[in-house]
């Protein structure tokens, strides 16, 4: 039976991990992750969930951990924060490189220094290109049902998923949420099976130093050289897409939520404007999107974003054909030059004929209170901006919310 | 617990588990410590392996060295990285041996933070570190282990300026269930001390005194020698400690029964890393030596 | 198991001899063994293997009459050295080019 619960985001991410039936967890402690991985340990002591949890001295181990137990044929998950992602950096190219599914929930958070506990993007923006499938969730239930397709995604394509969400926003607030029915989770999710775990039976040398070229083995077989290998990753890194909306399709069909994987579009049939941002950001815009349309008549809409990587571009650019205007609200951003997203996107849209006008908006950093005032005035004005000043001038992100 | 019968070169198994024609350096420490360990080890083990010169010896894609399971990891997360595996093989309900096997550098010093950790939690692998006293695979540089004095590509001209890490020494201070040190020079030491460790559960640390040709500067010949010289002068030792008592292994023990060891100098003439080292630096050493030797006469007795 | 569009490609090695070639040409001294002294061969019993015991290449048999396989031994030289019968020597690998006297 499934089950209604009110809870918070991260025990909603340590039940459906529990549903997911991992049977390896280590973690080590990072605000706003830590009740997560707290969870999963009380699940486990009080016997109701049966799976090793590894309490390691470092998000580098709990990773490590995972690669060694994803290795061995064994379903693995770790979650982690902010300068903890940062510190498994290695580790996340490495699970990437050597193709293990595992699934990793990262509670979204600034990265130091100086300290912030608080929200945004930055953490998961900063590891984009380490060859994690990264997926965004804007409330509790999507925390659930994001994290129980994750699972089946990483080891149908054999790359480890990021489940994102937003610290405090999400992990430490009290929602809604419908906790699927365990019987049926079993069906949507079968054993994890790996061809090439490790095993005396058929003994294999893992991630050996591999060289520029192609070689021939034992049995002179041709085999691939390093830039074969990654060119392997990039390209079923992008098919993966495809496997993300099948896995969704069934579980709509299993559990009645889905149907937007990839993107969320919320009023952006007839939008001339619409607004392009993660997690729940995204959220607070349909607010502002209804105030826009009710108040000032602004055909306004907003896109949230379900996936960073791979990045959907033909899907983004085609959503935004019609529109006159994007703007792209983003908590994250590439040092000395834009928004992650808001280049990404740009770049996305260079090979459409519709050109859009672009705008870019830093908000939020290190838990800057978001004021959806803000986002309205900013977002009115931007419309309202028809003719474009200097290509260099709406180029640059704005920063909202600034106090100095 | 004691050793079974001791191994000895007539009833060490021939099977064979390393081919001929890998990538070892000419006379290599590992290679003879490898070769006989997985005798010991045998076929129901999964390796664990850090960049060391191991990676490079247990071959290149797609050809590997040895007909064992590895998993090579990356530096800092080998004690971590086998946990997984070891933690995956309770899932499946499998008593197979996880072994980690790291060089001096990813044990004593980038790997030591995950050393530790696993310690402490006393997961059931066995930790190797083949201590060839610094990063030879990347060229011989220093490590925490390599000894005060000596020549690295790090430290040239005068030598290393501070005395090593004695890894034992840390490892022992979070009482494991078993520690042992060895010497590619007595490999059938090293295959008896891994089959008693095999049978021990928690974390087991053996480390390994690896003589290097090319990293300390002696004919490739020399290898069994120097490591052979190294504890007749008391420089290296011997040992194994289990439940927190020490014990010295034969080749050290029966040094107990020598009025006078031999003098570290002849170690020390023997490679050319140690050519740097001063006359005060030598005594200096050999006071070490012998003030270590007086406690263990008044640990052991005469042996 | 992966979707069946899926490749996978992954660095996964399987054993086999000569990683590193025939690294038999590595060599510069070739081990020539004496059976006139050497202990087994001698005596006709299995005893003393140091030879085989200490190659670090598994090159050298455990034999009454033990042999080295030439193809791989990098020329080390350890068995001549730990021999205590002296029943190896290392021989400069200059005598065995062509026109030498062997090969």
């Amino acid at each position: 039976m499934s089950e209604k619960l009110i809870d918070s985001g991260n025990n909603a991410a340590a039940m459906a991990v529990q549903l997911a039936a991992a049977e390896v967890i280590a973690a080590y402690p990072i605000t706003p992750q830590t009740p997560l991985t707290e969870k999963l340990s009380e699940l486990i002591a009080a016997g109701e969930m049966d799976a090793e949890y590894v309490a390691v001295e470092s998000e580098h181990s709990a990773l490590g951990v995972c690669i060694g137990a994803a290795s061995a044929g064994v379903r693995a998950f770790t979650a982690t924060s902010s300068n903890g992602l940062l510190y498994m950096s290695e580790q996340l190219h490495w699970a990437a490189g050597a193709r293990l599914p595992m699934v990793m929930c990262v509670v979204n958070r600034g990265i130091g220094a100086p300290w912030s506990v608080w929200n945004d993007h930055q953490d998961a923006m900063s590891q984009r290109d380490a060859g994690w499938i990264q997926l965004f969730a804007k409330d509790h239930q999507e925390i659930v049902d994001i994290t129980l397709k994750a699972f089946r995604l990483a080891e149908l394509v054999h790359i480890p998923v990021m489940v994102n969400y937003d610290g405090y926003y999400l992990s430490h607030t009290y929602m809604p949420f419908e906790l699927p029915d365990a019987a049926v989770v079993k069906e949507f999710l079968p054993a994890y099976e790996y061809a090439h775990a490790l095993d005396p039976q058929k003994p294999e040398s893992l991630n050996t130093v591999t060289l520029p070229d192609s070689r021939n083995d034992i049995n002179g077989v041709k085999q691939p050289g390093y830039m074969d290998i990654r060119h392997n990753l990039h390209q079923e890194m992008r098919l993966a897409m495809d496997v993300l909306e099948e896995i969704d399709a069934d579980y709509q069909q299993r559990f009645g939520r889905g149907g937007t994987p990839i993107i969320d579009p919320y009023c952006c049939e007839d939008a001339d404007y619409i607004v392009v941002a993660m997690g729940t950001l995204a959220n607070q815009f349909r607010d502002v999107v209804d105030r826009l349309r009710q108040e000032d008549g602004l055909k306004v809409g907003v896109l949230a974003l379900q996936i960073y990587r791979p990045f959907p571009t033909a899907k983004i650019a085609e959503a935004l054909q019609s529109a006159k205007g994007v703007m792209v609200y983003e908590k994250g951003l590439s040092y000395g030059n834009q928004g992650a997203l808001y280049a990404d996107l740009k770049s996305a849209l260079y090979p459409y004929p519709a050109r859009p006008q672009l705008h870019n908006f830093i908000v939020g950093l290190g838990g800057r209170d978001i004021r959806t005032e803000d986002l309205c005035q900013t977002l009115k004005s931007a419309c309202l901006q028809d003719d474009l000043s200097s290509p260099e001038q709406t180029d640059t992100p704005q920063w909202i919310g600034l106090q100095l | 617990m004691n050793i079974a019968a001791k191994t000895n070169v007539l009833n060490l198994s021939e099977e064979e588990f390393v081919y001929p024609g890998n990538r070892a350096c000419s006379g290599c420490g590992l290679s003879i410590l490898y070769r006989i360990g997985l005798k010991a080890l045998g076929r129901d083990c999964i390796f664990v392996v850090p960049p060391s010169c191991l990676t490079v010896m247990q071959g290149l894609y797609p050809i590997a060295a040895s007909q064992m399971p590895i998993l090579n990891g990356t530096f800092a997360s080998t004690a971590a990285i086998a946990t997984g595996v070891r933690a995956a093989m309770k899932r499946l309900g499998k008593k197979t041996q996880v072994v980690a096997w790291a060089g001096d550098g990813g044990t004593a010093d980038i790997g030591i933070q995950a050393l530790s950790g696993a310690l402490e939690r006393n997961e059931d692998i066995i930790y190797i570190c083949y201590d060839n006293e610094a990063y030879m695979n990347t060229g011989v540089q220093r490590s925490g282990t390599t000894p005060q004095g000596s020549l690295t590509t790090t430290t040239p001209y005068s030598g290393k300026k501070e005395q090593g890490k004695n890894l034992p020494d840390i490892v022992a201070a979070h009482n494991p269930a078993y520690i042992a040190t060895c010497s590619a020079s007595y490999p059938l030491d090293f295959h008896d001390k891994l089959i008693k460790a095999k049978e021990i559960s928690g974390l087991k640390y053996i480390h390994i005194q690896t003589p290097c040709p090319p990293g300390w500067g002696c004919e490739e010949q020399m290898t069994v020698k120097i490591g052979k010289a190294a504890i007749d002068c008391g420089l290296f030792d011997l040992f194994e400690i289990e439940n927190g008592k020490k014990q010295l292994s034969e080749p050290s023990k029966k040094l107990l029964k020598k009025e006078k060891l031999d003098s570290v100098r002849h170690y020390l003439s023997m490679q050319t890393r140690f050519k740097a080292l001063s006359e005060e630096q030598i005594v200096v050493m050999q006071e070490r030596i012998d003030k270590k030797w007086d406690g263990y006469r008044q640990e052991f007795g005469a042996g | 198991m992966p979707d069946s569009r899926f490749k996978v490609l992954t660095s996964a090695s399987t054993s086999g001899p000569g990683d590193a070639g025939r690294t038999g040409s590595w060599r510069v001294e070739r081990p020539i063994l004496d059976y006139s002294r050497c202990i087994p061969a001698k005596t006709g019993k299995s005893a003393c293997h140091l030879c085989w015991l200490y190659c670090p290449d598994n090159v050298v048999s455990k034999a009454i009459e033990p042999k080295i396989d030439l193809e791989y031994c990098k020329g080390c030289g350890i068995c001549a050295e730990e021999c205590p019968a002296k029943a190896i020597e290392m021989v400069s690998e200059e005598n065995f080019v062509a026109g030498g006297e062997d090969e």
